[in-house]
């Protein structure tokens, strides 16, 4: 039932052989990371290995995007609707993990300990609600973006307008954080410059999705998919065989966190890595709240959402968003033992007797890092770029004898330098930046095609021109989503926060803005459109202004005081207002207002079952 | 349209999200607000709490979605209500 829109050359041969083309490249990069060691041990310089690795995969993705080309719409916004679930769950997965998972995470849990385990569960236990809420329903409805469901549930185009507007502010956010990542990488590992490097991560970024649109971004985020998981699982591995001869480093965590321990009392750390509610401004309601914000926001976001929209079924939905967790799943159970290993290692090495005089000698790479961003490794509060500024900032200080306390990593840089920190080949790094590359690459991909998605389909031609011809409504989306892409680039440049944080407020105002009309949406059938739109602007308005009043302040600089938080709520949960207020005024306005038409009853109804054609059919270019 | 099989179909559609939805406001908060008595037991040197919230929680969210689509798809087929 599922072809709804033209059928398309060849593409049944392809689907048919999935399983065989990614096993044939599966094994492919295994052994080009095997060249690479071999390269490297017959001393090819490591700036080359580095520029290997990058240039190789972005060279895969590429054709894979060019090979994936369309000019039609169905397949430009949904992949023709033909995507199993099992390969939509890995593309999901692609989709999702970010340089905030791949880069962040494991560096925010070495430096918060249970605290940064908030993560974790708000990244995953979000996918619960995708299922049972809201995503079997929209596939059901055949939307091609989140706004559409929104125009055609609540009449018209004001619901779609601040649908659209949720959106921007959500994805460019998102996407903001994804181009400084793949800066950051560019700029460590191929030696350039970091203004430059977010430019050249943006090319990376642009020939993947420009060309075949949701279709092409399917199979390059598969592919992607594979490169970063096997990139975030060897160095793990390779650690754990290391320090404890086993190597499964999910199960050998348990000895890490002893060891973290026992390190942690002999130095006289008194804030113990496994101590809840205590790191980094955390408490209990903090915890718990930006657990609550992830996962309705994973829930509420539109480049998540709309991959289900590429499933044959509804069935099909449901099954994918259950294989999508597992892909995710396995990253996410791997990401505290990353953390806890890599702290198990540099107590070790703080243990071991450090010096400012011999630090250099004993972590060179400390110095490494520090030279490409002097706010990256800090030692006795100064950037520790030689032996001399250590030498001089600690001698300020009086520290002799270097402790845990005095070596101040940056989160986003732990996973990145972790096989240098352990002592591994360089081609590990050269693997680890290819893999953090895939994931920032594969959910930029996916967040920008959603804004161009929603500016070409819902604002230019759903409002604007409604009988504008296809070439030109894919060439307009095109053109938004470069345009989009390089105002990106030029933000990420002027470094706004943090990977982490920034992308946690995408989750936010995600939240805030769509949740509630979403799953009301489906689940009340009294919801109007009066109710929507008074929601959406509540829910969306408070989150924004309590982010960005606690961030900048009234004069939008980041240096002067801002607004003081509310019960000491930090930003990066601000839906916990947002969410509250979102859903009490749709109620009550809905209430107050007339109860929805006999018509828009049955179409609630409708999209209740997954039986009967889809609601929404594009006519067919 | 709302016949009784439609009804029927929605109530156990209902009743099973509610019953996802109470599972994952015991594996995403509850069974972590214990998270300092439930330390005091070590398996394999995981505290139990931090090991929940590490492992534990996850294991039981992708299990539940599993779970959840066989149950959702068998439902309806029960009322005839799946793509043909």
């Amino acid at each position: 039932m599922a072809n709804t829109t033209a059928t398309t050359a060849g593409g049944g041969d392809f689907t048919s052989n999935l399983g065989r083309i990614y096993g044939i490249y599966t094994g492919g990069f295994i052994a080009f990371i095997i060249l690479m060691a071999i390269l490297s041990a017959m001393g090819v310089e490591n700036v080359i290995i580095g520029y290997l690795f990058m240039g190789f995969t972005i060279v895969i993705y590429a054709v894979i995007g060019v090979l994936s080309r369309t000019m039609q719409v169905g397949e430009y916004y949904v992949a023709g609707r033909r995507v199993p679930a099992l390969y939509n769950g890995m593309a999901t997965g692609a989709d999702w993990m970010s340089a905030a998972s791949f880069i962040g995470m494991a560096g925010s849990l070495y430096l918060l300990g249970y605290d940064g385990l908030g993560f974790v569960l708000g990244w995953t236990g979000g996918y619960v609600l995708v299922a049972i809420l809201v995503a079997p329903y929209l596939r059901k409805f055949g939307a091609y973006t989140v706004p559409d469901f929104l125009s055609a549930r609540y009449g018209g185009n004001l619901a779609r307008l601040i649908g659209v507007i949720v959106l921007f502010s959500c994805s460019f956010t998102y996407v903001v954080a994804q181009i400084f990542g793949t800066g950051l990488i560019s700029a460590r590992f191929l030696g350039i410059d970091f203004n430059v490097a977010v430019y050249v991560g943006l090319a990376g970024i642009l020939v993947c999705s420009m060309l075949g649109g949701m279709r092409a971004v399917t199979w390059t985020q598969v592919a992607q998919y594979i490169v970063l998981i096997i990139a975030y699982l060897i160095p793990v591995i390779w650690m754990s065989t290391v320090k404890t001869g086993v190597p499964i480093p999910q199960l050998m965590q348990g000895q890490a966190l002893a060891n973290i321990t026992a390190l942690e009392t002999a130095q006289g750390i008194t804030l113990h890595h496994i101590t809840p509610f205590a790191h980094g401004g955390y408490d209990a309601k903090n915890y718990f709240l930006l657990i609550l914000c992830l996962m309705v926001g994973t829930a509420s976001l539109p480049h998540v959402l709309m991959r289900y929209f590429t499933t044959p079924s509804v069935r099909e939905a449901r099954v994918s968003v259950a294989w999508s967790l597992l892909f995710i799943f396995i990253l996410y159970f791997t990401a505290p033992a990353y953390a806890a290993f890599a702290k198990w290692t540099m107590l070790d090495l703080v243990a071991s007797g450090l010096t400012p005089e011999n630090i250099a000698e004993k972590a060179g790479w400390m110095m490494r890092w520090a030279a490409a961003d002097n706010t990256l490794v800090q030692i006795c509060g100064k950037a520790a770029t030689d032996t001399a500024a250590i030498v001089a900032a600690c001698a300020e200080k009086g520290v002799t004898a270097l402790s845990f306390a005095d070596i101040n990593l940056n989160a986003d840089m732990i996973v990145l330098a972790t096989p240098e920190m352990a002592g591994m080949p360089y081609v590990i790094s050269g693997l680890v930046a290819a893999g953090g590359l895939a994931a920032a690459l594969s959910t930029a991909d996916g967040l920008l095609l959603a804004i161009a998605n929603a500016l070409s389909h819902d604002i230019y031609y759903k409002m604007i021109d409604q009988n504008a011809p296809t070439s030109r409504r894919l060439i307009v989306s095109r053109i938004l989503l470069v345009m989009v892409a390089v105002l990106a680039a030029y933000v990420a440049s002027t470094k706004p926060s943090d990977i982490l944080s920034m992308v946690s407020w995408a989750f936010s105002l995600a939240a805030g803005g769509l949740f509630p009309a979403l799953v009301l949406g489906v689940w009340w059938k009294r919801a109007n459109s009066a109710g929507a739109v008074a929601g959406m602007i509540a829910g969306f308005g408070i989150t924004i202004f309590y982010l960005v009043m606690t961030q900048y302040g009234a004069d939008f600089d980041k240096a002067t005081p801002n607004m003081e938080l509310w019960w000491g709520v930090k930003n990066i949960s601000s839906a916990a207002f947002g969410l509250p207020v979102g859903f009490a005024v749709m109620i009550i306005v809905s209430l107050l207002t007339k109860a929805p038409s006999r018509d828009m009853q049955d179409f609630i109804e409708e999209i209740r079952v997954p039986r009967g054609k889809q609601m929404m059919e594009e006519k067919i270019a | 349209m709302a016949t009784p099989d439609r009804v029927s179909y929605w109530n156990k559609t209902k009743s099973l999200m509610f019953v996802m939805l109470g599972l994952w406001v015991f594996f995403g908060y509850i069974i972590h607000m214990f998270v300092e008595q439930l330390n005091t037991i070590v398996i394999f040197g995981f505290p139990l709490g931090f090991y929940m919230a590490a492992q534990g929680s996850l294991i039981a969210f992708v299990v539940m979605l599993f779970w959840f689509a066989r149950r959702q798809n068998a439902i309806d087929e029960e009322h005839h209500v799946n793509e043909e």
